[in-house]
């Protein structure tokens, strides 16, 4: 044991005046990781699932973000190859190797797809997010080797695809769905909560857009 | 010995923030954006009040257990195959993040916002031994290339105008053209993300702070707008989290009750663009992500404010609300408080963490109006704790002579009623006689420190008391 970590965890119990083995401090810390209270959860989000999807689409677009709503997979490429011409952009786009994404017939369209990790040279990168969050329009990706981290922030064009029926109310239902997934305690290397393209408002408080991530985020609600 | 302060000469300090032009230009745009945004955010949600009364309880739980907390967080770190350093000063975590550094023969360190950072003095001690670190948050970026410090906790670059940093961009980027447009926000926020982007790519550490430490899983979390704090953490080998002791909540919950209150607190958004929450270094089926993960725990004088009259301090989430809606921020700026937190939060916390001797001044620019505890998310009782400083300063003789006799003389009157009044009723009736014409006084013997930048309206001719006594008589 490090001296540092003694003394400082020594300090604190000094000044709480405890020694740490309290069976009823002990048994509140043990209580409160167990139990994982919910707290104070916004009604907004507490909706059907038709106007939870809609409140999603609305709080995304409030924050930059622009929105498609798709009726079934086998529709995402051709989608994707629009926006794609309508803002200007090559037909050329990045995935990681989500079978979601890997398994749409992009042959149909003149999209070019490289896989894997970006290096920062990609326009474009398309991810498949685990969750969408109706409360404040956010998506939840999850680090690996379906959808690298670097596609998130490296491009200046995200594109999202999300599940109508992975859109829940709020971020506890996500943590909840988080454990059921990989255990209780435990997490994937990266979790992302993602609102929005990325922004800065730094000089003289003007908001702009494109800061260091995306400058622009797409989303394709699937469902 | 954390980063040099000069908050004993607050006194100067102010004066050359009043008369800076420039400043108090920059300083117009803080006093109108945030309030409205964070009222406006507050606004929308009904249930505001009730997520500040739960994010509270959270910290004030967490503090009251934070060994026990520390302890399953280190132990949650490690199990995810990261490592967990603790750090008693600022001189100790420096040590260990330069030694980490060294381990991997890093030269360019990029790093995301951190205020702790900015604590400990981190990036001079970097450049001290050979390496390059590079702040990447914009506002960081521009006060680094000017050898600045913050001046706000979250908007670090608010003092500076649009044509400082145009000017300052076209010293430093020589490389580019000497005539390109920069006369556009959004052309100076394309140069940084070009000329960043860079570095981002070529660093070998990054090192970034943490809003919350997840005791439950072991997890980092970072709230960022622009992005830069994820491609500090993602692309270098080495990921390095610096995060003071009380940086630590139980569960993922109990993070996001406070993430509710965090964003709208600071910048009037429901949600910051970028949440990010990281467990550990890469794993084996992982193409990205940093191969190591360290996190530097820092206490540097926090422990000791356990279980005194500066606990309630340590529920800071560092939103800002404070200082945006403190009139003396407003008027004065942040570098006039002399080291790295201003405003309200910063007039309690620097003199628990750098000595009521050194930073003593800070607790009295106040105006005790309260707006601070109106609007912090954590219910932090900041006026009350701004006058628990006053009486230490006032204890421990630190106050100027000339201030402790006047509190002394007052403090004699006023524990004796019939005396103070016996000494006002002729003093306010003789204010009366000499400043009745005008109805105030522009000079006042002894007041001079009132009387130079304002009128003292002239009393009526009857005590406080005596007109009390005589309309309930009357009644």
């Amino acid at each position: 044991m490090s001296t540092a970590r003694a003394d400082i965890l020594g300090n604190i119990r000094r000044s709480l005046g405890v020694d740490g083995n309290e069976r009823i401090r002990l048994a509140q810390v043990e209580d409160r990781l167990e139990r994982s209270p919910r707290g104070v959860i916004p009604a907004r989000g507490q909706l059907e699932p038709e106007a939870r999807v809609a409140l999603f689409k609305d709080r995304a677009e409030a924050v930059q973000a622009t929105v498609d709503h798709l009726a079934r997979l086998e529709d995402i490429p051709v989608a994707i190859a629009a926006h794609l011409r309508n803002s200007n952009l090559p037909a050329e786009l990045r995935i990681g190797a989500d079978a979601l994404l890997t398994g749409l017939d992009w042959d149909k369209t003149a999209i070019r797809v490289s896989r894997g990790p970006s290096d920062g040279r990609d326009l474009v990168a398309v991810s498949h997010a685990i969750a969408g969050v109706a409360e404040t329009g956010t998506l939840v990706l999850t680090s690996g080797q379906d959808n690298p981290t670097t596609l998130n922030f490296l491009p200046d064009t995200h594109i999202v695809v999300v599940k109508a029926v992975d859109i829940a109310a709020d971020y506890e239902a996500v943590w909840a769905r988080l454990r059921h997934s990989y255990g209780k305690g435990v997490m994937p290397r990266t979790v992302n909560y993602v609102t929005g393209p990325s922004r800065s408002a730094d000089i003289e408080q003007k908001l702009q857009l494109g800061a260091h991530g995306p400058r622009n985020l797409h989303i394709l609600i699937v469902g | 010995m954390s980063v040099q302060s000069t908050s004993h000469d607050f006194k100067n300090n102010t004066h050359r923030a009043l008369g800076d032009v420039k400043l108090q230009q920059a300083m117009g745009f803080v006093r109108v954006g945030f309030i409205e945004k964070r009222a406006a955010a507050a606004a929308r949600l009904p249930e505001f009040e009730a997520l500040r009364d739960s994010a509270r309880e959270i910290k004030t739980h967490t503090l009251k257990h934070l060994d026990l907390y520390l302890e399953r967080y280190e132990e949650k770190v490690t199990e995810s195959g990261g490592k967990v350093h603790y750090a008693r000063d600022a001189e100790e975590a420096r040590a260990v993040i330069l030694d980490i550094c060294k381990s991997v023969n890093a030269r360019i360190v990029t790093k995301g916002k951190s205020m702790v950072a900015e604590e400990i003095g981190l990036n001079a001690h970097l450049e001290a031994h050979g390496l390059v670190p590079v702040e990447t948050d914009l506002g960081e970026y521009i006060i680094q290339l000017r050898g600045e410090m913050p001046s706000h906790i979250i908007a670090p670059a608010v003092h500076v105008t649009q044509g400082q940093v145009e000017a300052e961009f076209r010293r430093v980027h020589t490389h580019l053209d000497p005539g390109r447009d920069l006369s556009e926000p959004s052309s100076l926020l394309a140069e940084a993300r070009g000329v960043l982007r860079d570095r981002f790519l070529a660093a070998d550490v990054g090192i970034t702070g943490a809003n919350f430490l997840v005791a439950e899983t072991g997890t980092s979390i970072i709230v960022t707008n622009e992005g830069n704090g994820d491609l500090t953490q993602t692309l270098p080998k080495v990921h390095i989290v610096i995060a003071s002791i009380e940086k630590v909540v139980p569960t993922l919950e109990d993070a996001s009750q406070i993430l509710r209150v965090l964003a709208r607190s600071a910048t009037g958004q429901d949600m910051s663009v970028y949440t990010t929450f990281s467990t550990g270094p890469r794993r084996a089926d992982d193409p990205d992500g940093p191969g190591q993960y360290h996190v530097v725990i820092l206490d540097n004088g926090r422990s000791a404010m356990l279980g005194g009259q500066f606990e309630d301090m340590l529920r800071c989430i560092r939103c800002g609300a404070c200082m945006n809606h403190c009139p003396v921020y407003h008027a004065i700026g942040g570098h006039a408080y002399g080291w790295v937190y201003p405003g309200p939060m910063g007039a309690v916390l620097t003199p628990s963490l750098i000595g009521v001797d050194k930073a003593g001044h800070l607790p009295n620019a106040s105006t005790f109006c309260g707006r601070c505890e109106n609007v912090c998310p954590m219910r932090i009782p900041l006026p009350r704790m701004m006058r628990n400083w006053r009486e230490k300063e006032f204890e421990r003789h630190l106050s100027p002579a000339v201030a402790r006799f006047g509190l002394g003389a007052w403090a004699f009157l006023a524990r004796r009623p019939w005396l103070y009044s016996l000494a006002m009723r002729p003093a306010i009736w003789a204010m009366a006689r000499m400043g009745a014409r005008k109805g105030r006084f522009s000079f006042l013997p002894l007041a001079g420190g009132w009387t130079k930048y304002r009128d003292l309206a002239a009393p009526e001719g009857e005590t406080f008391q005596a007109r009390f006594r005589r309309q309930r008589s009357g009644r």
